[in-house]
C-alpha cells in the first residue's frame, strides 16, 4: 500500500467518522433538552401546578391551572377550524379538482405554510382582534387554526392519493357514487395517515407562542367564556422565563416540561399509528 | 343494487350519460361543491393575508417609502421608523446559524443516508423528527437559562481572548446578542437540514455510488465527489428551507437577542430581529404609524420567506426528479 492510498483511506475513515459525530451531536440535543427540563422543572410539576392559579407577584407557590385550561380551549378551537378546512380541502384536491385549481390551492397552502408564525399573529390580530376591540380566546384559536390548515391539507392529500386506484375502481364498479366511494372506501383506507396528520398538526400548534402574543394575550386569572383574553402554556413559559422572579423561572421550567411532554407524547403516538398502518398507506 | 330505482340513494344510474340532476341526486355535485368551498377557503385566507399586510402597512409605506428599508433610526417617541437594524439582525443571526448548522446538518445527513444501517438510520431519524417538533419557546427557555450564561462566562471570554483582534468579537460579553441567537437558531434548524438532505441523498441512484467505487474511489470519495454533487441542488434547497425558518423564527430569538435596535459589527453585541421586534413591541405599540411600521416589518419578513421558500421548493423538486425517488416537502 503506497503512501497516497494510505492517506486516502485515512481521509475516508476520518471524514466518515466525523459525519457520525455530527449525527451524534444533532441527536444528543434532544436528550440535553429533555434532561435540562426534567432537571429544572421536574420537581415543580406537582398537584399545585395543575390545580392552582398563579400566585400574586412576590408570593411563592401557585400553579398554572388557568394556562392549562386556556391551552386546551385554544387547541380545541384550532382543531375545529383547522381540521375540517384541511380535511375537506384535501378531499377536493385529491378527488375532485382539475389541474389548475389544484395548483392554485396547493400553491396557496404552501405559501400559508411558509408564513412565519409571528406574521400569522399580525394577520389574526387585524382580523379577529381589531374589529372587536379586545383580545380573546377566539382570536387565539383562530390564529392557531390558520396554522393547522396547510399542514393538515397537504399531508392528508398525500395519504388520500396513496390509496390504490383499484380500490376506487372497485367501489365505482359496484355502483357507488363518487362521494360514497370517498366516504366508505378511500377515507377509511387512509384513516391512519389522516389521523397521524391531524395529531402532528395538533402537536405543532400546541407549542406555538408567537401567534398568541397579541391574540389570546395572556391572563393571570381564569378566562370565562370565549371572548376574554386567556392564559396558555407556551405564552406562560415565555412570560415567566423573561420575568425577573426566581420562583417564576421555576414555574417556567415546569410549564416547559409539561408542554414538551405533551408534544412529544402526541408525536410518538402519531408516528406509532402510522408505523402500524404502513402497509395500508403505501401502495 | 337497483340501477333505476329512484328511492335508493347513492346508487344512481351508471349507464348512459348522467344528467346534472342525477349527479345531484347521487350527491356527487354537492360533495364537490362542499369540498370546493373548503379548498377555496385556503386560497381566500392566503389572499386575505397578503391584502391585510399590504393594507395594514399603507401609512408606513406612504410615509417612508423604500427608505424604510435603509433607515436605521427606530424612535417611537418621534415617530421615526427604519427597518435596517432589524433586517441586519435577522440576516446576521441567520448567517451565524447557517455557518454552524450547515456543516453539522449535512454531515449528519451523510451519516444517516450513506453509512448507518437502515435500522439505525430510521431510529436516529425518529429522534431528529422529535427534535424538529420541540417548540421555539422551549429553545428560548434553554437559551435564557443555559446558553446565555454559558456564552457570558465561558465561550465569549474565550472568543475575545483568542480572536479579539477581529472586529467580530469585540465589546463586553453580555451573553445576550447576535452570536447567542445564531447558536440557538442553529440548533433549531439542524433537524430540518438533516431530514430533507437525508431524503435527497437516499434518492440518489445506486449506480452512481457503485460506479465511483468500481473506479477505485474510497467510500468517502464516492460520497463527497459523486453522491453529494449529484444531490447538490436539493441540498441547497434544504438549506434555503432552513434559512426561511431561521428568518421567521420568533420566540427563541426574542428571548436571547437582547432586544436593542443596534447595528454593530461585533457578534457579541445585543441586537434585534424583524420577528422579535414585532413580538416584543406590537402589543404595546401606540399610535397608527408605530403599529403600521411593525406591520410593514411583517410584510418585509413575509416577502423574504416567500422568495426563499419558493426557490427551495423548486431546487428540491428539480433534484429529486433527477434521482430515482421523489421527495415530498
Amino acid at each position: 500500500m503506497n503512501a497516497r492510498l494510505r492517506w486516502r483511506k485515512f481521509v475516508s475513515a476520518f471524514m466518515l467518522s466525523m459525519t457520525g459525530v455530527c449525527a451524534l451531536v444533532a441527536v444528543s440535543a434532544l436528550f440535553f433538552i429533555l434532561g435540562y427540563l426534567v432537571f429544572h422543572g421536574g420537581a415543580s410539576v406537582n398537584w399545585n401546578f395543575f390545580t392552582k392559579l398563579p400566585a400574586p407577584v412576590g408570593e411563592t407557590g401557585g400553579g398554572m391551572a388557568n394556562a392549562i385550561v386556556g391551552s386546551a380551549k385554544l387547541l380545541f378551537l384550532a382543531t375545529i377550524i383547522g381540521v375540517p378546512v384541511g380535511f375537506f380541502g384535501a378531499i377536493y384536491l385529491a378527488e375532485f379538482s382539475g389541474t389548475t385549481t389544484a395548483f392554485v390551492v396547493r400553491y396557496a397552502a404552501d405559501l400559508l405554510n411558509g408564513v412565519p408564525s409571528i406574521v400569522i399573529g399580525i394577520f389574526a390580530y387585524s382580523l379577529a382582534v381589531l374589529p372587536f376591540k379586545h383580545f380573546s380566546t377566539l382570536a387565539g384559536g383562530f390564529a392557531l387554526g390558520l396554522m393547522m390548515i396547510p399542514i393538515t391539507l397537504r399531508s392528508t392529500e398525500e395519504f388520500l392519493r396513496s390509496v390504490p386506484m383499484s380500490l376506487r375502481e372497485g367501489a365505482m364498479a359496484l355502483g357507488a357514487s363518487k362521494w360514497k366511494t370517498i366516504a366508505t372506501v378511500i377515507v377509511p383506507s387512509a384513516y391512519r395517515g389522516i389521523l397521524t396528520t391531524i395529531l402532528l398538526a395538533f402537536a405543532r400548534v400546541a407549542g406555538e407562542t408567537a401567534p398568541l402574543l397579541f391574540t389570546a394575550l395572556g391572563n393571570r386569572f381564569w378566562s370565562p367564556g370565549w371572548t376574554q383574553p386567556t392564559a396558555s402554556l407556551p405564552v406562560a413559559v415565555y412570560n415567566y422565563a423573561i420575568s425577573p422572579y426566581e420562583d417564576w423561572h421555576r414555574q417556567a421550567w415546569a410549564a416547559g416540561l409539561v408542554l414538551l411532554g405533551l408534544i412529544l407524547v402526541v408525536n410518538i403516538v402519531a408516528r406509532g399509528i402510522l408505523a402500524r398502518g404502513i402497509i395500508v398507506s403505501r401502495s | 343494487m337497483a340501477t333505476t330505482s329512484t328511492t335508493v340513494p347513492g346508487a344512481g344510474p351508471l349507464a348512459g350519460s348522467r344528467s346534472l340532476w342525477s349527479r345531484l341526486r347521487d350527491g356527487d355535485e354537492i360533495a364537490r361543491l362542499i369540498t370546493f368551498l373548503f379548498a377555496g377557503t385556503v386560497v381566500l385566507i392566503t389572499v386575505l393575508l397578503v391584502y391585510e399586510l399590504w393594507q395594514g402597512s399603507a401609512l408606513a409605506r406612504q410615509r417612508f417609502g423604500l427608505s424604510f428599508l435603509r433607515t436605521s433610526v427606530w424612535d417611537p417617541v418621534f415617530d421615526q421608523f427604519g427597518a435596517l437594524p432589524f433586517i441586519y439582525g435577522t440576516l446576521v443571526t441567520s448567517a451565524v446559524a447557517l455557518l454552524i448548522a450547515v456543516p453539522l446538518g449535512i454531515g449528519a445527513a451523510i451519516f444517516l443516508a450513506e453509512l448507518a444501517p437502515l435500522r439505525l438510520s430510521d431510529t436516529l431519524e425518529f429522534f431528529i423528527d422529535l427534535l424538529a417538533a420541540v417548540p421555539s419557546v422551549i429553545y428560548g427557555l434553554l437559551g435564557i437559562f443555559i446558553i446565555v450564561p454559558l456564552m457570558r462566562q465561558v465561550i465569549q471570554p474565550q472568543l475575545k481572548h483568542y480572536l479579539g483582534f477581529l472586529p467580530l468579537f469585540r465589546g463586553p460579553a453580555f451573553g445576550l446578542g447576535f452570536l447567542t441567537a445564531g447558536v440557538v437558531l442553529a440548533i433549531m434548524i439542524i433537524p430540518y437540514i438533516i431530514s430533507v438532505s437525508r431524503e435527497i441523498l437516499l434518492a440518489v441512484p445506486r449506480d452512481q455510488r457503485e460506479a465511483a467505487l468500481a473506479l477505485g474511489s474510497t467510500r468517502w470519495e464516492s460520497t463527497w465527489k459523486v453522491v453529494v454533487p449529484f444531490a447538490r441542488t436539493g441540498i441547497i434547497g434544504s438549506i434555503f428551507l432552513a434559512l426561511a425558518r431561521a428568518l421567521g423564527e420568533t420566540m427563541a430569538v426574542t428571548m436571547v437577542i437582547g432586544n436593542t435596535p443596534i447595528i454593530s459589527s461585533s457578534l457579541l453585541s445585543p441586537g434585534d430581529s424583524i420577528a422579535s421586534v414585532i413580538a416584543s413591541q406590537f402589543k404595546e405599540a401606540t399610535g397608527e404609524l408605530y403599529t403600521q411600521s411593525l406591520i410593514a416589518l411583517g410584510l418585509v419578513l413575509f416577502l423574504l420567506t416567500f422568495i426563499l421558500n419558493g426557490l427551495a421548493r423548486l431546487m428540491i423538486v428539480v433534484t429529486s426528479q433527477r434521482g430515482s425517488g421523489t421527495v415530498h416537502v
